[in-house]
């Protein structure tokens, strides 16, 4: 009895002393962050953040911040945090302090980055967005994998293959053909990706590097060899903004959200839809029950083989449609290897968003967020070379997965293939 | 009937483990002959679907044979090809056998190259038996950094190397563009992104000059054998090399023996990026005499196919090496007879790895040729 009490309670020590160390190092982090930003952030006159547009029907007076004074205000900020964590801090308040931190310490960066001139905060907001779309969809189709516990590695394939036929099909059928038909495609390389891995049991991460090269392969060799000389197979219409009519009108956020196309209002529909299914419909616990613990799902009469089949193909229509953005949302036109990486930063940001769809989206806003602003600062014109800010992304999303900002936890099953008895 | 079959299957585990013959043929040269087969099979059912007539497939297949062994100018590019795909494979590989998916071979050849040639032209005056193993070197130990970034990561966070080192890739691309503008790397005198060459006292010679001055095979491929039988001692005969195959078979019971799975981790990342990292070294000295963007040109890509082809085995990785080397100077001289783009081959390959990673996809695709298993085989690693 002793013996055991003992133990749990040196358990109960080393877990307490582990979490007083990680909040004495965030706060250490944000001490430093305080410093940096007296150091390098000082800078003369004022940023000037433009909140609305000559267009719209509500006018908000512009953001002006005094860079100078804010930059103080910033480091005085963070430096209270960083001291707090040293006298007070606990789990919950570190995450938040440093998730406040960061916000704190871009926001500084802004204003540095924009002293003396103007910056248009809508215009960026509604960039994140959209460039945000791609992440999201892409996270949320790994969402539905890794829930019946299938790695996808393959959701850049998908993506890819949704843009691919998107033009191709868009081009010769129109818009909403080519949407369809992307979904299609998108399904039939989730359906592929079940079968080597439920079926023919194949290691989850090779079968998803496979389709990968597979479909990059493909595309390119199609593209290159049909479209150079075929080009009116690689003209796709574009879908254009839908503007909400009053809710498109709100000052600020307005434009971000409801002066869209149509696959930001999916995406949006989608994770909804994903939330409610996956967490307040009877199926959806049985989805992630065989995530969690197939075997016992099994004895329960869940047919997991079926299951998995399913969600994946459903993920990789998910992943089709987020691949159509690329093509049929933005440019119009395919080209080689035009994703450019995004399924790998939606996979982080499933996994930044904890594996539940509304965090993926978050998440993925975040990085959209990263993306939007590597191009605008290359426009402002800042002392940081344009390649450092466009890794800005993939730096975030190395954060990110190495738990930097919080440790979750996977479906139990993640990657484990299952075999019946 | 549980206990027969239970019987069963512990009786074949048994004959299995005395007679590993049959079974380890199959795996090793069977399904990969196979594999091979369907993919160009399927491959020219790709072609027939893109309005390729049968012709012109047959005379892309015949382009391929000839480009790539049917002359001393094909065998020489072959070779010239194979180079880097057996240097990067053999880094994957023994990733692969220490369970870590590196997919970072890309980054961490364009880190070693970079890093090669800005040796090179840092230190002309030195002398060729110098300079050149110094540039050789100064490769290696770019990519083993790069890598072991990734291998850190892994051993400290758990942050799953497969997505680091993927970002880890694309953040190399950006490195060096912005490396490739800075004035102490970029040729002089030119406004795009290209570096100052490699002073020929530093490049890997080639070796048929005198015969004719278009062969490109160069001393890399020494290189090649050196590494073979490096990673061979390496894996088969150290004590470092049984460590990291027993984490890559089962890292619990490895840790639970007390090896130390973050050093293995770091020194196995480590090991393949320095490897890696010589491939570009050997591509940049040997063959492109400078670095520009993007010169990896998916070596690193195609070297996981080669990893995955050749079983994570030395001398597997050098027969894939070079029947990938194979498919690439073929590939070309098909692009040129057949008029069919080069990236067939890439779809190719693709399959080719597909096959391999299901062996239980081939059996199904091709019954005869395999014993009747007594229980569904490899795939699963």
């Amino acid at each position: 009895m002793t013996a055991i009490d003992a133990g749990a309670s040196t358990a109960e020590r080393r877990i307490a002393t582990g979490k007083a160390r990680q909040a004495r190092i965030v706060g250490g982090v944000l001490l430093a962050l305080a410093v940096f930003v007296i150091v390098v952030f000082g800078a003369e006159g004022d940023a000037t953040f433009r909140l609305s547009r000559p267009t719209d029907a509500l006018p908000v007076p512009d953001l002006v911040l005094p860079a100078g004074p804010f930059t103080y205000l910033a480091a005085a900020v963070l430096a209270f945090l960083g001291v707090r964590q040293f006298l007070r801090g606990g789990v919950r308040w570190t995450a938040i302090s440093l998730g406040f931190g960061l916000a704190v310490l871009v926001m500084a960066f802004l204003v540095w980055a924009t002293a003396g001139k103007a910056f248009s905060l809508t215009g960026m907001l509604q960039a994140t967005m959209v460039r945000a779309v791609p992440i999201a969809l892409g996270g949320l189709a790994g969402v539905m994998c890794e829930r019946v516990a299938v790695v996808n590695i393959a959701i850049e394939g998908m993506l890819l293959a949704g843009a691919f036929t998107g033009a191709l099909m868009g081009s010769l059928i129109g818009g909403w053909g080519g949407l369809l038909a992307a979904v299609a495609i998108g399904g039939l390389f989730g359906f592929i990706l079940a079968a080597l891995v439920v079926t023919y049991r194949m290691d989850q991460i090779i079968a998803g590097v496979v389709i990968n090269l597979f479909v990059l392969g493909l595309t390119s060799y199609v593209s290159s060899q049909v479209f150079a000389e075929y080009r009116f197979l690689n003209n796709a219409p574009v879908f254009r903004a839908v503007k909400i009519p009053l809710l498109g009108d709100i000052p600020v956020l307005g434009p971000m959200l409801f002066q869209q196309n149509l696959f930001v209002y999916g995406a949006l529909v989608m994770v909804a839809v994903a939330t409610y299914y996956l967490f307040h419909t009877r199926n959806g616990l049985r989805a992630r029950a065989v995530g969690e613990h197939p075997r016992a799902a099994d004895t329960l009469g869940i047919d997991v083989y079926r299951t998995r089949y399913i969600h994946v193909t459903l993920g990789g229509m998910v992943a089709g449609f987020g691949g159509a953005w690329f093509t049929l949302g933005s440019v119009g036109r395919f080209d080689e290897n035009m994703t450019g990486g995004r399924g790998f930063i939606g996979l982080a940001a499933m996994i930044f968003g904890r594996w539940h769809p509304v965090g993926a989206l978050a998440a993925a806003l975040v990085f959209g967020f990263a993306d939007s602003l590597q191009q605008k600062l290359a426009l402002l014109g800042t002392p940081i070379p344009s390649e450092f800010l466009a890794t800005a992304p993939y730096v975030a999303t190395i954060i990110v997965v190495a738990g930097l900002i919080g440790r979750a936890r996977p479906p139990a099953a993640d990657g484990k293939p299952y075999v019946k008895e | 009937m549980t206990g027969e079959g239970k019987l069963d299957a512990a009786a074949q585990k048994l004959l299995e483990r005395a007679a590993p013959g049959r079974t380890e043929f199959e795996d090793l040269v069977v399904v990969p002959v196979f594999a091979v087969i369907a993919a160009l099979i399927l491959g020219a059912l790709t072609m027939l679907a893109t309005n390729v007539d049968v012709a012109t497939i047959g005379k892309s297949y015949v382009a391929l044979l000839v480009g790539s062994v049917g002359s001393l100018n094909a065998i020489s590019e072959t070779l010239t090809a194979a180079a880097p795909l057996v240097l990067a494979g053999l880094g994957l590989a023994l990733g692969f056998r220490a369970g870590l998916f590196n997919i970072g071979a890309e980054g961490q050849l364009l880190m070693g190259g970079i890093a090669a040639v800005i040796c090179g032209f840092s230190f002309p005056g030195l002398p060729f038996a110098v300079l050149m193993p110094l540039c050789l070197l100064a490769g290696a130990l770019a990519g083993a950094l790069y890598a072991s970034i990734a291998g850190w990561l892994r051993a400290a966070t758990g942050a799953h190397e497969v997505i680091s080192t993927i970002m880890l890739n694309l953040i190399s691309y950006r490195l060096l563009d912005y490396l490739l503008r800075q004035p102490f790397v970029q040729q002089t005198g030119r406004t795009d992104p290209i570096s100052k060459s490699v002073p020929p006292n530093a490049a890997l010679p080639r070796l048929l000059d005198g015969i004719d001055p278009n062969l490109r095979v160069h001393a890399g491929i020494f290189l090649v054998l050196v590494a073979i039988v490096f990673v061979y001692w390496l894996l088969f005969r150290t004590k470092i090399g049984f460590e990291f195959r027993a984490t890559g078979e089962n890292p619990e019971a490895a840790r639970y023996a007390g090896m130390h799975s973050g050093l293995i981790i770091v020194s196995a990342m480590a090991t393949a990026g320095a490897l890696a990292g010589l491939a570009g070294a050997n591509q940049v000295l040997g063959v492109l005499g400078r670095a520009s963007p993007g010169f990896s040109a998916g070596i690193g890509f195609d070297a996981i196919a080669v990893a995955l082809l050749g079983r994570s085995h030395p001398v597997g990785v050098l027969l894939a090496g070079l029947l990938f080397g194979a498919l690439e100077a073929g590939g070309r001289q098909m692009q040129v007879d057949a008029g069919v783009s080069i990236d067939l081959i890439g779809i190719i390959q693709a399959l080719i790895i597909v096959f391999i990673a299901a062996p239980l996809l081939v059996r199904a695709i091709f019954p005869w040729g395999f014993r009747k298993p007594g229980k569904p085989g490899g795939g699963a690693t």
